[in-house]
């Protein structure tokens, strides 16, 4: 299992547009990736790829998030994500 | 200016010329309905589909259904329905296009998808699956508040689309379409009118509703020709060319060569129509200042690029229709100081937040109501809700700081002088200097002489006005005929309104911002009545102004008695208009 924290960056947190691009790069992994909260229990964690679920996670722009995911390429997947995360995307 | 647009269609490029045509019994047949926005325009026919009915309670796989099929079902359903608002988005712009790449998503959401699923294994239909999966995703987010809220609108929105792709119906909502066409329906709701888009929509007909529904306030907004009440026009098919004529009130299925020359001749009068030159007056110099009604601050620059002289009606529930919560008071700031910067220098009249009957907002008015349109609406919510009005009058004396606007602020739906005078005082103690309430219910036009004293000018209301006058709901089709400003007795409680500014003995302004004022037959007897200022949508600036100019004060005076006396709304309306030959001549 691997696993990575990143901080939300855009300023409306992870929901409206900056959600979005995130699912749709999740979509586009052969893999299953969870997120969650920072300090939250693994089994609580939420599927990724889901809009409604990053939505009803409700992350704040500072947050600390926690991906996780299983398998081959998982290392460099979460880098993406996190990258992703980590940039204020509803500036651009 | 109005933008260059193809009026008369070809059927080779209507929208629905692949879809079934026209059945040849139809050719020439004629709708007549109320004409409620003028305009002669040919296009072809896109129907409204109905709204999506409800799965039984507890409904079950069909027998010879297996879980799997059922399952697999709903998966295609909600993929076709993704690509379908994916396919839609590539051609939206803004803000438009962000909100259906969102809905996209949630359409296909591995969550709610497996949600329904789970509902299906347990023997629930695929229907009913997904419509109980997505109720308790809305109500999830609708719990968590705030934007997360205004969300839970979307989720139900994909829930009807993935039902009727179940069901192989259209989907709900305005349909889609690459070229222009003419919308009909049995009525339309004030959600589907908002994401109308005017660019594709070239004319509104409805079988229901009547000259005061959202249909006909939109149509006019937007400058879209509009016939309601026209019975049996929800019958026709997607893709019938079809002639409107949104003045006369008729529909002629598979025009002809008249048709044609009369929606050619209507550009050429669009074109003469469009300019007003800021300065609302009649032949004699007799000044009848003409403002605008808007809804925020994108309306508010438009109706001054119009030459409206100020905004004489500022709809604050339009910035927060679509809010579950109370707007902050920072964010009405923004809203209000967006429109009073757009008319500095000049008259801005406010009207605090009108909620209820046909405009509810969640966090005012109760929509198990009996009855709302007699309820606890507009300046009533302040019985049941304390605070949202002092909150909203701070906000807007706070918008008023550092704006060049002459801000007057009034209330909707008041009915005793005793409520005129609490509603002035509490603008008072916000630091708002010019009060004023509106008369929109009979019993304020019949005291307006004491209401005026505790206020400095009142603004008639004349959708509602009609409706209470006539005990009619605005909304039914079928009381079309009783709906009308024009009627004697709506006429004489302008009359008693206007006597009793008299009375009270300071010449305070009686003005009107009811959707008569955009009548340009009909804003010659208000002037005539007495009314000193008329408020409307920016399209009929131009219109009115110019038929306002064609007659002295003396003329409109005599016009305004010949309506009084009128046995009829439609004596009234056909007197007036015959002794207005300008009307004809700029086909209105």
């Amino acid at each position: 299992m691997s696993e990575r924290t990143a901080v939300i960056a855009s300023r409306v947190g992870l929901h409206a547009r900056p959600a979005g691009i995130f699912v749709a790069a999740v979509g586009e992994l052969p893999l299953e990736v969870t997120i969650a909260m920072a300090g939250e229990p693994a089994d609580d964690a939420m599927d990724a790829s889901s809009i409604l679920s990053i939505m009803s996670l409700g992350a704040s722009n500072g947050d600390t998030v926690v991906l996780r995911a299983e398998g081959e390429g998982a290392d460099e997947a979460l880098e993406s994500l996190v990258k992703i995360l980590e940039t204020d995307l509803d500036a651009e | 200016m109005k933008e260059s647009r193809t009026i008369v269609q070809t059927l080779s490029d209507s929208a629905g010329a692949d879809q079934a045509p026209a059945d040849e019994a139809e050719t020439g047949r004629t709708f007549a309905g109320v004409g409620v926005s003028p305009g002669r325009i040919i296009g072809s026919v896109l129907l409204m589909p109905k709204a999506v009915r409800e799965p039984a309670v507890g409904e079950l796989l069909a027998a010879g259904t297996s879980a799997g099929d059922a399952s697999a079902a709903l998966r295609t359903a909600a993929k076709a329905v993704q690509a379908n608002l994916t396919a839609r988005s590539a051609s939206a712009v803004g803000a438009g296009r962000e909100v259906l790449e969102a809905t996209a998503l949630m359409a296909n959401d591995p969550m709610l998808v497996k949600a329904a699923v789970k509902l299906i294994t347990n023997g629930a239909s695929a229907e009913r699956a997904i419509w109980d999966a997505a109720a308790s995703v809305a109500e999830m987010l609708h719990n968590l508040g705030g934007y997360m809220a205004e969300r839970a609108t979307d989720v139900l929105d994909v829930r009807g689309r993935i039902v009727a792709e179940l069901r192989g119906v259209p989907a709900p909502g305005i349909p889609f379409s690459e070229t222009p066409f003419i919308l009909v329906g049995e009525d339309l709701a004030p959600a589907d009118t908002a994401t109308l888009d005017p660019a594709k929509v070239m004319a509104l007909v409805t079988a229901s509703g009547g000259p005061q529904s959202h249909t006909a306030i939109i149509a006019r907004a937007l400058g879209l020709p509009a016939v309601v009440a026209a019975v049996g026009v929800d019958g026709l098919t997607d893709g019938t060319l079809v002639f409107v004529d949104g003045a006369a009130g008729t529909i002629v299925v598979d025009p002809g060569a008249d048709e044609v020359a009369l929606a050619k001749s209507w550009e050429t009068t669009t074109a003469a129509l469009a300019v007003f030159d800021g300065t609302g007056r009649l032949k004699d110099g007799h000044l009848v200042p003409l403002l605008s009604n808007v809804g925020g601050a994108k309306d508010a620059v438009k109706a001054a690029a119009a030459g409206a002289q100020g905004v004489g009606l500022l709809r604050t529930e339009f910035c927060f229709l679509e809010r579950d919560t109370e707007p902050t008071i920072a964010e009405q700031v923004e809203a209000y100081r967006g429109v009073f910067d757009a008319f500095p220098g000049k008259k801005v009249v406010v009207r605090t937040l009108d909620a209820g009957a046909d405009k509810p907002l969640p966090f005012l008015t109760d929509a198990s109501e009996p009855n709302p349109a007699l309820g606890v609406r507009g300046y009533r919510t302040d019985f049941t809700s304390p605070g949202v009005l002092e909150r909203q009058l701070q906000a807007i004396a706070q918008a008023v700081e550092g704006t060049k606007a002459q801000v007057w602020v009034m209330a909707p739906m008041i009915s005793t002088a005793e409520e005129a005078e609490h509603f002035a005082s509490l603008c008072a103690t916000a630091g708002l200097t010019t009060p004023g309430v509106m008369v929109e219910v009979p019993s304020a036009a019949l005291t307006s002489a004491s209401i005026l004293e505790h206020v400095d000018f009142v603004s008639l209301g004349t959708n509602d006005l009609t409706q209470y006058a006539m005990a009619a709901d605005r909304q039914l089709g079928q009381l079309a005929g009783l709906n009308t400003p024009w009627q004697p007795a709506v006429l004489q409680l302008i009359r008693l309104t206007v006597a009793g500014s008299v009375d009270e003995g300071h010449d305070k302004p009686v003005g009107v911002c009811g959707e008569a004022a955009a009548d340009p037959a009909l804003a010659v007897v208000l002037v005539g009545l007495g009314v000193a200022t008329l408020s409307m949508t920016a399209r009929a600036l131009s219109a009115v102004a110019a038929v306002l100019a064609s007659v002295t004060l003396v003329e409109a005076e005599q016009l305004a008695k010949l309506a009084l006396s009128a046995h009829s709304a439609a004596d009234a309306r056909r007197l007036v208009r015959e002794k207005l030959p300008i009307l004809i001549s700029l086909g209105l």
